[in-house]
């Protein structure tokens, strides 16, 4: 585990994941003439206008018009582009779906789509705002790889390898800051999960905003006497089945936990391997079948039950029943 | 091989095409047992004038990269493509009898990923444009400026709001390089387009958006491509031919009549349509015999 670099608990800084996207699509503008970008009117708070700046020949604003934003990007992609068409993931995929998946996904035209302010972290906005059900969506589309960042630095190295993928992808980013926990030398790859705290009690499957709750749930949990593997798993779809599987055979409980859905989100994911392959107790943490409200994300993390405590919570209720 | 369109047939024999292609349509579509008939019908002209005609294209290097592209955004008028696509050389005539069955590269509705030549996967409406309007971009960013985009939507299919989304883009970014195309049939699955969700005044529409407007008998080739080569002439806007057609052109009993949109012939049960198990027989009998209908076969009179 020591080769991935991560940050001490104590040396985390916060920072949005928009922001780590934001920089990674400069990076790849300058590295690929073919990377276009395209915006819904929303062009500065999904951190597209660094990119829009650099390279305003390649940068394409639609308007608040999704529909239109996805279809013109499988148009883009077609001739050869690699179009990153971005907007709040409540309309891009919220309102969208169905063209993503005939124009993009079916079409299996290599559109790389950005919802950002997704999850309870898009705090006072509300509700309306806060896009729980898009890993869900994302992840029922075949062909559609669905990655979920754990920090805005891991969101940049993401931006930068889906420029290289050739599928249809999505990402998911999060509107207010979160700690950073990889550094620049952390790996990721699409399609990897990552083992970011080894443990032998139980495994912490997390991603997300939900990666640095669980690194920080699993270093309480140590001075308890709980060992909590945490596995990060930043890609959703295609889930990296070998390195969950392995650590559910080495504690054989599991907790899952996202900032989304739970239904058709990771939890889903994780249980769907497990009961397949490895049937083991799972506890999935999420937001369970409700909408979000206007509140600080601290606020909606402690109301909707995913706060550090609650995390350490569960694991010490899932250990007491053995 | 090298553009398929680059020496020029007489309308006559572009006549006699989509005549040919007409008849493809019925066969196919009584063979598949589900289908849409009218529009692909209606639509014949105008399919063949951009496949034998209009296009540069070639059937037997279908990512040559100089090639114009052809999106049909009202999917279900596929047979057509189709048909129109076998004639050109994409596929032998004979797969035609495998349309809408398992296992076939002819969907029920386009996917391009099965059936190489299709630029797009489309069925679901009101994407196409949107879809053309990402091409020609593209094309523009990459000084491309000798190809075209030519995309048909429907007339229902102007209900979908995707569609007035593109439009207001394509004006924005003046993207010349398109040429669409308005199959005005006037029918839609539940009734005439007035009766469903009136279009009209569409040409005010499409001018209010931005657009120069050219309105054709879209069921005249040589019209047709006179509009092609007026829609390329016009730098200034972007343009969209409206071409009237009759839906179901060529079959009497289908004609003007909407309860042909989403029927094959062989199972429906339509008011003045003949005993099912001769519809196809009666359809392929008008084409064939043309009886008037066609410009050409004036000429000979």
């Amino acid at each position: 585990m020591t080769d991935l670099h991560l940050v001490d608990i104590k040396k985390w800084v916060l920072e949005p994941t928009r922001k780590g996207f934001g920089r990674g699509l400069v990076k790849a503008g300058e590295l690929n003439d073919q990377v276009v970008a395209l915006s819904a009117d929303l062009t500065d708070s999904i951190q597209i206008g660094p990119f829009a700046k650099a390279f305003p020949d390649r940068f394409v604003e639609v308007g608040i018009a999704e529909q239109n934003l996805a279809t013109v990007a499988s148009g883009m992609a077609a001739m050869g582009k690699i179009p990153f068409a971005g907007s709040y993931a409540a309309f891009n995929p919220g309102r969208n779906w169905e063209q993503i998946k005939t124009t993009i996904a079916m079409n299996d035209q290599p559109v790389k789509l950005v919802g950002a302010h997704a999850g309870l972290y898009t705090g006072p906005d509300g509700a309306t705002h806060q896009m729980l059900e898009d890993v869900a969506l994302m992840r029922t589309m075949p062909n559609m790889v669905v990655i979920v960042p754990g920090d805005s630095v891991e969101a940049e190295k993401a931006t930068l390898a889906m420029v290289k993928d050739s599928r249809p992808n999505y990402i998911r980013l999060a509107r207010d800051k979160s700690p950073i926990v990889t550094s620049e030398k952390t790996l990721f790859e699409i399609g990897k999960a990552y083992v970011f705290s080894p443990g032998r009690d139980l495994t912490i499957v997390a991603n997300g905003v939900m990666t640095p709750i669980a690194l920080e749930a699993a270093d309480k949990l140590y001075h308890d006497g709980i060992e909590a593997e945490v596995v990060h798993s930043p890609t959703v779809k295609p889930l990296d089945g070998a390195t969950i599987l392995a650590s559910a055979k080495k504690t054989k409980r599991v907790i899952t936990l996202e900032e989304a859905q739970v239904m058709g989100g990771l939890g889903s994911a994780v249980t769907e391997l497990l009961s397949e392959h490895f049937p083991v107790p799972v506890i999935r943490m999420g937001v369970k079948d409700s909408y979000g409200q206007s509140g600080t994300p601290e606020e909606l993390m402690h109301h909707y039950g995913l706060s550090v405590k609650h995390v350490m919570m569960t694991a010490h209720q899932m250990l007491d029943k053995k | 091989m090298g553009n398929f369109t680059e020496k020029k047939l007489s309308i006559e024999k572009l006549e006699l095409i989509a005549n040919d292609i007409r008849q493809d349509i019925i066969k196919s579509l009584e063979t598949a047992g589900s289908g849409h008939s009218a529009g692909p019908l209606g639509l014949a002209d105008i399919v063949t004038a951009l496949y034998f005609d209009i296009l540069r294209h070639d059937p037997k290097d279908t990512k040559w990269a100089d090639r114009d592209i052809f999106l049909l955004s009202n999917g279900h008028c596929v047979p057509v493509q189709y048909a129109a696509m076998a004639h050109a050389g994409y596929f032998p005539k004979k797969e035609l009898a495998t349309l809408r069955k398992f296992g076939s590269r002819l969907q029920g509705h386009p996917e391009r990923t099965k059936l190489p030549g299709l630029e797009n996967t489309s069925g679901p409406l009101g994407s196409g444009l949107s879809q053309a309007a990402g091409m020609a971009l593209a094309m523009r960013m990459n000084k491309e400026d000798h190809r075209w985009v030519y995309v048909i939507t429907g007339d229902g299919e102007l209900n979908e709001g995707n569609i007035w989304e593109a439009a207001m883009f394509t004006a924005k970014y003046n993207l010349n390089n398109i040429v669409a195309i308005v199959d005005r049939n006037n029918i839609q699955i539940d009734g005439t387009t007035e009766h469903v969700m009136p279009l009209e005044d569409l040409r005010a529409k499409w001018e209010a958006f931005g657009w120069h407007v050219i309105e054709i008998d879209g069921n005249d080739i040589e019209a047709v491509i006179d509009s092609a080569a007026m829609g390329r002439a016009i730098v200034e806007k972007p343009v969209v031919v409206i071409a009237h057609t009759i839906p179901g052109k060529g079959v009497d009993f289908m004609e003007y009549d909407y309860h042909w949109h989403g029927m094959p012939v062989g199972i429906a049960d339509v008011a003045g349509a003949p005993p099912k198990n001769q519809q196809a027989m009666e359809a392929l009998k008008d084409l064939r015999t043309l009886r008037g209908k066609i410009k050409s076969e004036g000429h000979d009179d």
